[in-house]
This record gives structure tokens, C-alpha cells and sequence, in this order.
């Protein structure tokens, strides 16, 4: 048997699909893996993203190409949230180097692993276009502009 | 001089986001005129021409003639799509664009969509950008419900029917092929050309491909007859103000760093990046009284690219700079083409080497024959984003290389 998506998730997809002409589906399948990532915990299974294939019919391997394809999505299991840093030029001026070294420390991970305790994964992003608030971080789906080890902390502090 | 007048000019309205704000300060006056006069479409191409608006998102192409490639009355469906896929590193421009005055883009792809009779658009914006897709998201639904937007607008008989469209995450598909492939619910890479979007678009059908800050500038241009020559900077670095600064093309750099606040701790300027991570590197005393536009650019043997101005001082690493954006191109390099899919990966190597003191004199020289085999040899403009700034930063900074030898 086949994973089912649930009703809630079928119901956004819908939303995405009626944005494309009848016999374009496909063009849905990248908003759709977002909402099937988020409602687990930040992750596409195999089953995930054949259960979004088959609602929307396209291959599956159509599917995985996209996933696979895209830095957003991630195929294997991840923190409750996860922190994109980033080290592109703009915020290495200012100083993204000594911030990654914090962060990794303050986590004991390195980048591209989550926390023993499942809480955080922190990756390394390219330019994520807020330069003028250099060294800047994306946790979750919220920017963190400006970055120093005090606000570090207390973002890492508020983390539930 | 005038600052923050086009994209930017709902900036110091409270909530400028809403369809209040945007109206209490014209917004959405041209949209009505067009609709109620039924303008006649070359009008508008005219006054666009005249006004000398060149593409934003880099490339710099005149928008007029754009869009005359796209006929109003050809049969079918045809598409505008606003390419809101900001990545170019450096660049900052378009998400407060998305941010602060969303509804501006939404009436300037109206307009694209009535000069060329397409009656949907898609803006397609990056994944990373939640709180510009929310703004739009919201501006698109309070424009629909208004009655701007949708079937029949404003009983003028023109449908025009917009989509606000996610990325998840590949800087290959700000190219604009890339990004038709990425829309179509693929992998992004880019196309062969031609056949052009005009021809060959979304869905095989006539697409017009457009920058965030190209459209959203359309509705002040048309309504004030100026501005064309407005540009949006994104300055970076080390200045005390980093910040977006929309000025008039043609400014000095002298003059934008002022804007800017000047440099960080009083340090001494080394060098610009002028036009995002891909454009070659000026040093101090070429930039410092250069003409900020498309053709002193170039002729400096650089380019204004996407605006994206990053400012380096005295105490930046040359070697270890290039190295990072020689990363950037090998990791954001789609593979489709061999020089590009090996060379970034190539030149990347060698960078480290050189950084980590384990590179050898040949080195520098290979640097810059791979770059020049990469140049014109790939499918889309990714191949030579990757090898100008390792030419240019060798050009202007070789004995920085040559001392980490």
C-alpha cells in the first residue's frame, strides 16, 4: 500500500495546481514538496515524494530529480530547525567566518549536522540576498540580519 | 539628488506594503488610465523606449525593445515572468522591492501583461524569500479582491491573472531559461538559444522574461515620464552604511560610497566588485571617480550587472576572496556543460591550494587558461560568471597570488 497524502496537504496542493494550466501539473511539484517537507519535520522520504508524484502524476523519478536538484529540500532526516548561515562573500567582509566558528562551537556540530539532542542542523548557504545586514543567518523561515555572538545566543536561547 | 523615487518610493509610507499605502501615493493611477483609455499598447513601448530603461537584472538589454518581440495580437497564450530569483551574491535589491512596495511589481507586470497581451504572469521568487513571498502573497490578494487584477478588470474586458511562484534553492535559475525549466516543475537548466523565451517560453509558448526591479519601475516611469535612468545599488562590505540606494545611473562611485557612509573604521578602499560576484574587479584608483552606469562600466572592462556593489578594503585577502566565489560557481554549476562543470570545480582546487600555501608557480597560469576556457564555451552565462572574476582579481592582484606561493 502505497503512503496517502493527508487531506489538509492534498487541499494546498490543490491550491498550487490551479495556478498552472490543466496539463502542467508538474509545475506544482516544488511548492508541494515544501508543504509535504514541512508537515515532516523538515524532510522528503522516498515515500513522501512518491505519495506527491502520484498525486500529481508525474514519474517519480521526476520527483526525486527535483528534490535532489534543490539546496532547500533535504532527504534525509534533520533537526526540529534548521540554520542556514551564510558564508558567501558579502557577509565573509563582515565577519560570517568568526560567527560559523560560534556557531559551531556553541553547537558542537559542524556544518551539515544537527545537534545530538535532534534540535538543530546548521548548514553553509550561499548568498541568501540580505547583504546590507551582513553576517546574516536564515533559521527556519525567518532572517537574522546583523549577527553578533550576543544575538547568537539569544537566538539560540529562544529555540523551543 | 533625488534618492529612493522609482522602486523604492513607498519607502517612507507606514505599512507601505498594503494597497492603501501603495494607492495614497498614486500607485495603481497608471494601471486605471491604461484600462479606462484602452492606451494603445505602442504608446506605451514608446515611452518606455524614450525613457532608455535597459534590463536590471544584469544584462542590462533595452525594455522597450523586449517588449515589442511578444505582438499583442498574435494567437494563443502568452506569458510574463517576473524573475524575482534574486542570487547573484551581493544583490539585495529585489526583496525589498517584494518587501516594501509589492504592489508596484504587481501593477508593472500588469502593465507587461497588457502591452503584450498576456493574461498570466507568473513571479517567480526564490525559495529562501518567506517574508517577500508572504508580502506578495498578501498584496496579490488584496489587488484580486480590489478588482485590479483577474477577469475583467475594472469592466475593461483585459484579464490579467498573476502568480506568485517559489524556487527552493539553485542560483542557476535566475538565468532566465534555467528558470522556465525550474517553472515547469524541473531540475533549472538553462536552454539552448535560441529559440528565445519570445519564441519559446513557458510551456513552449511566448514568454517575456523580466526583472523584479525592470517591472516595478514601469508604473512611475510611464506616470512621471522620467526615471529611466534610476538604478537600485546594493552596496556591501566594508562601508559604515550598507544599505540599497536607488540613484540616478551615472553617479560616481566616490559619490555612492558617500551615500554609503563612507568606508568602515576609516579604512583604505582596495577594491570594488561593481555588478554582483561575477563582475571583474576594479581596483581603488580605477573605481574611485567612475561613472556608476552600464557603459563606463564596460568600458573599464567590467560590468553594472545587477547593481550589487561590494566594497573591499585594504586588509582584504585577495587570494582567499576569490577562492570563496570560485566555491560559489563550482557549487551552484548545473553540470550540463563540461568546462563549466569541471573548471569551477578545477579552478576552486587550485584556489585552496594557492590559499593553504601548497600551490606552485604554474598555477596562476593555469587559473587563467582554465578561465579562458570556460568563457564563451557553455551553454548559458554561469561558464563566464565563474572565470571573470579569477581573470580579473589575477589581472589586478597577481602578486597577492604570487606571495601565498
Amino acid at each position: 500500500m502505497s503512503t496517502q497524502l493527508p487531506q489538509d496537504i492534498t487541499t494546498q496542493i490543490d491550491k498550487f495546481l490551479a495556478k498552472f494550466p490543466d496539463d502542467q501539473r508538474q509545475s506544482a511539484v516544488i511548492s508541494s514538496l515544501f508543504v509535504v517537507q514541512n508537515n515532516n519535520g523538515g524532510w522528503l522520504s522516498t515515500e513522501l515524494m512518491d505519495a506527491v508524484a502520484d498525486y500529481i502524476g508525474m514519474p517519480k523519478i521526476a520527483v526525486y530529480e527535483v528534490a535532489s536538484f534543490y539546496s532547500l529540500f533535504d532527504l534525509e532526516e534533520v533537526g526540529k530547525h534548521k540554520i542556514y548561515l551564510c558564508t558567501n562573500i558579502a557577509c565573509m567582509l563582515r565577519g560570517s567566518k568568526s560567527i560559523a566558528q560560534y556557531l559551531q562551537s556553541k553547537l558542537n556540530i559542524k556544518f551539515n549536522e544537527t545537534t545530538a539532542d535532534g534540535k538543530v542542523t546548521l548548514k553553509s548557504a550561499e548568498c541568501l540576498g540580505a547583504c546590507g545586514g551582513a553576517p546574516m543567518l536564515q533559521l527556519d523561515d525567518q532572517y537574522h540580519e546583523n549577527l553578533t555572538f550576543e544575538r547568537i545566543d539569544a537566538l539560540l536561547e529562544e529555540l523551543d | 539628488m533625488e534618492i529612493n523615487k522609482v522602486c523604492y518610493r513607498a519607502l517612507h509610507v507606514p505599512n507601505s506594503w498594503t494597497l492603501d499605502a501603495y494607492q495614497s501615493i498614486g500607485g495603481y493611477k497608471v494601471w486605471r488610465k491604461i484600462l479606462q483609455e484602452k492606451t494603445d499598447p505602442n504608446k506605451i513601448i514608446e515611452q518606455l523606449k524614450e525613457s532608455g530603461l535597459r534590463g536590471r537584472g544584469g544584462a542590462g538589454f533595452p525594455t522597450a525593445t523586449k517588449w515589442t518581440f511578444i505582438k499583442r495580437d498574435m494567437p494563443g497564450q502568452k506569458y510574463v515572468v517576473c524573475n524575482s530569483d534574486e542570487g547573484e551574491p551581493g544583490t539585495f535589491k529585489d526583496r525589498d522591492i517584494m518587501r516594501y512596495n509589492p504592489h508596484q511589481l504587481l501593477e508593472g507586470i500588469a502593465i507587461a501583461g497588457y502591452v503584450m497581451g498576456a493574461s498570466v504572469a507568473y513571479n517567480y521568487i526564490r525559495g529562501e524569500y518567506r517574508e517577500p513571498i508572504a508580502r506578495m502573497e498578501a498584496a496579490l490578494a488584496e489587488a484580486n479582491a480590489a478588482r485590479l487584477l483577474g477577469k475583467d478588470i475594472l469592466g475593461s474586458g483585459f484579464d490579467m491573472h498573476i502568480h506568485n511562484v517559489e524556487g527552493a534553492g539553485a542560483y542557476i535559475c535566475g538565468e532566465e531559461t534555467a528558470l522556465l525549466d525550474s517553472l515547469e516543475g524541473k531540475k533549472g537548466l538553462p536552454r539552448f538559444k535560441p529559440p528565445f523565451p519570445a519564441a519559446h517560453g513557458v510551456y513552449g509558448k511566448p514568454t517575456t522574461v523580466n526583472n523584479t526591479e525592470t517591472l516595478a519601475s514601469v508604473p512611475v516611469i510611464l506616470e512621471t515620464g522620467k526615471y529611466g535612468n534610476y538604478k537600485i545599488f546594493s552596496v556591501s562590505g566594508h562601508v559604515n552604511k550598507p544599505g540599497n540606494y536607488e540613484v540616478p545611473l551615472g553617479i560616481t562611485f566616490r559619490e555612492l560610497l558617500d551615500l554609503a557612509g563612507g568606508m568602515l573604521d576609516g579604512k583604505k578602499l582596495k577594491a570594488v566588485i561593481p555588478g554582483g560576484s561575477s563582475a571583474p574587479v576594479l581596483p581603488a584608483e580605477q573605481i574611485m571617480d567612475m561613472p556608476m552606469d552600464f557603459d563606463s562600466l564596460a568600458k573599464a572592462g567590467t560590468m553594472l550587472g545587477s547593481g550589487a556593489v561590494i566594497v573591499l578594503n585594504e586588509d582584504t585577502c585577495m587570494v582567499e576572496l576569490l577562492a570563496r566565489i570560485s566555491d560559489f560557481y563550482m557549487e551552484e554549476s548545473c553540470g550540463q556543460c563540461t568546462p563549466c562543470r569541471e573548471g569551477t570545480g578545477w579552478m576552486a582546487r587550485i584556489l585552496h591550494r594557492i590559499l593553504h600555501g601548497e600551490g606552485s608557480k604554474e598555477d596562476i597560469d593555469k587559473l587563467d587558461s582554465i578561465a579562458s576556457g570556460i568563457m564563451g564555451h557553455t551553454i548559458c552565462a554561469l561558464g563566464d560568471a565563474a572565470a571573470m572574476p579569477v581573470q580579473s582579481f589575477i589581472k589586478h592582484f597577481r602578486q597577492e597570488f604570487v606571495a601565498k606561493i
